[in-house]
């Protein structure tokens, strides 16, 4: 067992293009970052140039860290790392040959030392330590070759106020980290797109908050505690989810009495952006967001969307629009929402589906047709008022 | 208060039998092939058990096995047959209306080599006798056919049938599903010529996890769980001794007082049946006439509304129903017992099965169709179009 100490380095990328208020986003992540690892024992998480530390205080499972961290948007890289508190420059080379033995079996492969000096102090310049280590490397595993332009393997030493070595970096999502970008409300359904889709706008850093309409007994409560299990699942990514479940039922079945069936899609959608819209006022959210994509159904044509976009003054954030369906599904696959999206509960927009709804709908006549909708007023506020309020925090903060 | 009407898909376990699991759990649970007097405390359990079902079924003691379950049970029941007498004959008949554990073990035979007849039903969820009896040959191994179907409650003459098999080749071997019947219904199987006959413990108030299977001694049957020989290593595996010791409890309630249990379960269903059907528009009977169909079963076709939107309205009122078998509820099949019996797939999607037990009453039912007479009339104003 090496007595090597261990730590992360954890990369950022387009924090660090950031000007003045860079500050704010990196404490952002970095409190990420500590409420994530926390779970897993004891670690001190810090800041230095450029670069956030995880360094453990107690033991933890290594594989558990990564699969947290590799969650949290604004992190493109994670570095296991070894830290040397002592910088005596003997001491620096021996433990880069301790630390290419631990990580690596048969040494097969070219490899290049590269070297940064942040601490310029430091008696050897950036180079110099490159072809010190890099020396002291091939002298002692003769099996190594170097290759300057394209080694398989680099291994970084970074003097700061302390010395770093490492040589892999697993990828994390990028993005931006959460809260960082305001937030929005997320229209969650039980299906496959709005999961992603609200995934996407976490990744530009925007907190969320949902809205599900829930017509029992038109639809089970399967069907909310699916559209809740897929809330979880988002939140792993995005944190905390605020899920208000809307009764929905009598909204339904006033339209379905007073509207033609053709236009009923059409009209459900504004009314459920008009509620959306006035949750999100009422909760700091600054936008809405669906999973809408051009032509997917009858209500995401252009016509359809220009329509249902009309009843709305928030900015909609429509991250799938130009997706395919199977890139959807991907994307649901690899944030592991895809098994529990597909589950066969219907939802409020699957209820009362005409056989022929409009695909081009004028707005004019929708808005004649909405005109007999004399209570809808009162309706829509009475609805607000009975919303279920639904907590989701990802399992780490149960 | 709660009004639960779902007993075909489970019932709730008797009080005293879930009092005597837990006894066993907690005191008894000596493993019945020690030889220990641990071992023999728990043995007793299983061989009261035994004597319990031996005696209701008029069989021999050694002939009653315990399985994990109904699906189990019939599982063993196919498999166990098709692989004993596979130099025999491989040709299986079944009937178009069976549970999927029945229906699904037999379609993997026939994906692997076996012949299957499946006999079609008559509107009644009855088949023809005659066309059974001409689709009996010497290769025919197993004739699988379940008592009482669990979605329309259409009573099969089983013993006409087991005459008809064993008139016509006395090798074929007669496997009956009476996962529906047991506790409900007389079942002789030495009398009706049954040789095989499946059991559920969840069905008839003992708890879930418990199967029995009756198995005539004169019979080989190959095992489908190997391992420690236990219950002469037709099923292997230490026995499940809680359960067995309450499912035979179940039981025995069950046939203690049965001419008049059955009665009264009649009496609900009519009861339920006359008052729907009298009062509430557009609503049929599926299946057989209320009074020929099994006792505890009765499923209602309410026409221009959806099956599973009325059992969610229900629910709300702490009234539980099912749309149709539950073990399938998630999945509309378009192949089961409604379709079988001629429905079309909107009818099937209309039905609900208002399931009984003992301890339901004429009040809960009133209550029911009070509710009902209030729900429907709403819910079919809004019909998909």
């Amino acid at each position: 067992m090496s007595k090597l100490k261990k730590a992360f380095l954890i990369k950022y990328g387009e924090i660090a293009l950031k000007g003045k208020n860079r500050y704010i986003f990196e404490n952002i992540l970095v409190e990420h970052i500590r409420r994530t690892v926390k779970h897993c024992g004891d670690f001190k998480v810090s800041k230095e140039q450029g670069r956030i530390f995880i360094e453990p205080f107690s033991d933890y499972d290594y594989e558990e860290v990564i699969e947290r961290l590799s969650k949290i948007f604004g992190i493109v890289g994670i570095c296991p790392v070894i830290v040397l508190d002592d910088m005596d420059f003997e001491l620096v080379k021996q433990s880069a040959l301790e630390y290419m033995k631990d990580e690596y079996e048969d040494f097969n492969f070219t490899f290049k030392v590269d070297a940064r000096r942040a601490d310029k102090r430091y008696p050897l310049n950036s180079m110099e330590i490159a072809c010190e280590v890099g020396a002291y490397l091939l002298d002692n595993i003769p099996q190594l070759k170097v290759d300057v332009k394209k080694p398989q393997v680099k291994v970084w030493v970074e003097i700061r106020s302390r010395a770093y070595i490492y040589s892999k970096v697993i990828k994390g999502l990028g993005g931006m980290p959460v809260g960082s970008n305001g937030k929005a409300m997320l229209m969650l359904s039980g299906g496959i797109d709005s999961p992603v889709a609200g995934y996407l706008v976490a990744k530009r850093g925007v907190k969320l908050d949902a809205v599900y309409y829930h017509s029992h007994p038109y639809t089970s409560d399967r069907a909310k505690q699916k559209v809740i299990d897929l809330a979880k699942i988002v939140s792993k990514y995005s944190g905390r989810i605020n899920l208000n479940v809307v009764p929905f039922t009598d909204i339904q079945l006033y339209i379905y009495e007073q509207c033609p069936h053709e236009q009923l899609t059409i009209i459900m959608r504004r009314i459920m952006m008009i509620i959306a819209e006035k949750i999100a006022e009422k909760n700091g959210a600054l936008a809405l967001v669906t999973g809408e994509s051009i032509g997917q159904v009858a209500s995401q044509t252009i016509q359809s969307l220009t329509t249902t976009n009309a009843v709305c003054n928030m900015p909609v954030f429509r991250p799938l629009i130009g997706f395919d369906k199977q890139e959807i599904v991907e994307i649901s696959e690899k944030i592991e929402t895809y098994e529990t999206s597909i589950l066969p509960y219907e939802d409020c927009c699957t209820i009362f589906v005409a056989k022929h709804p409009v695909t081009k709908p004028s707005l004019k006549s929708i808005i004649r047709s909405e005109k007999r909708l004399e209570k809808i007023d009162e309706m829509i506020e009475e609805a607000i008022n009975n919303i279920e309020l639904v907590k989701i925090k990802p399992d780490e903060e149960e | 208060m709660e009004i639960y009407l779902d007993n075909g898909a489970t019932t709730r376990p008797f009080e005293e039998a879930i009092n005597l699991m837990c006894k066993v759990f907690g005191q008894d649970y000596g493993n019945p092939s020690s030889l220990h007097k641990k071992g023999f405390q728990a043995e007793k359990y299983i061989l009261k058990s035994k004597d319990i079902f031996s005696k209701i079924l008029k069989v021999n003691k050694k002939e009653i096995y315990f399985t994990s379950g109904g699906t189990e049970s019939n599982n063993l029941a196919i498999l166990g047959i098709a692989n004993a007498y596979k130099r025999t004959g491989k040709h299986i008949i079944t009937t178009a209306i069976e549970h999927s554990s029945v229906k699904n073990t037999i379609n993997y035979l026939g994906d692997n080599d076996y012949e299957i007849t499946v006999l079609p039903v008559d509107s009644d969820g009855l088949i023809d006798l005659e066309q059974l009896r001409r689709n009996i040959r010497k290769d025919t191994i197993l004739v699988s056919i379940m008592h009482v179907n669990n979605e329309i409650g259409t009573i099969m003459p089983i013993e006409e049938i087991g005459k008809i098999i064993k008139e016509k080749n006395s090798e074929t071997v007669f496997h009956v599903d009476a996962i529906q019947s047991f506790g409900k219904l007389k079942i002789y199987p030495k009398k009706y010529n049954i040789d095989i006959l499946s059991i559920s413990g969840h069905k008839f108030h003992a708890p879930k996890g418990i199967g029995v299977i009756y198995i005539n001694d004169n019979i080989k049957i190959n095992p489908i769980i190997y391992g420690g020989f236990q219950q002469n290593g037709i099923r292997s595996g230490t026995e499940n001794v809680p359960g067995i010791a309450a499912v035979g409890y179940a039981a025995e309630r069950m046939y203690d007082n049965i001419d008049c249990n059955v009665k009264n379960l009649y009496k609900l269903k009519e009861h339920l049946a006359n008052r729907i059907i009298n009062e509430i528009p557009d609503t049929y009977v599926n299946g057989i006439q209320v009074d020929k169909g099994a006792p505890h079963i009765l499923s209602i076709r309410f026409d221009k509304l959806r099956g599973e939107v009325l059992l969610h309205s229900l629910e709300e009122k702490d009234i539980f129903v099912s749309t149709g078998s539950a073990c399938s509820s998630n999945k509309p099949s378009k192949t089961g017992p409604l379709q079988g019996i001629g429905l079309s797939n909107e009818e099937a999607l209309s039905t609900i099965r208002f399931s009984f037990c003992i301890n339901n009453t004429i009040e809960e039912l009133d209550t029911c169709v009070e509710e009902l007479k209030k729900i429907v009339p709403v819910l079919r104003k809004f019909v998909r179009h």
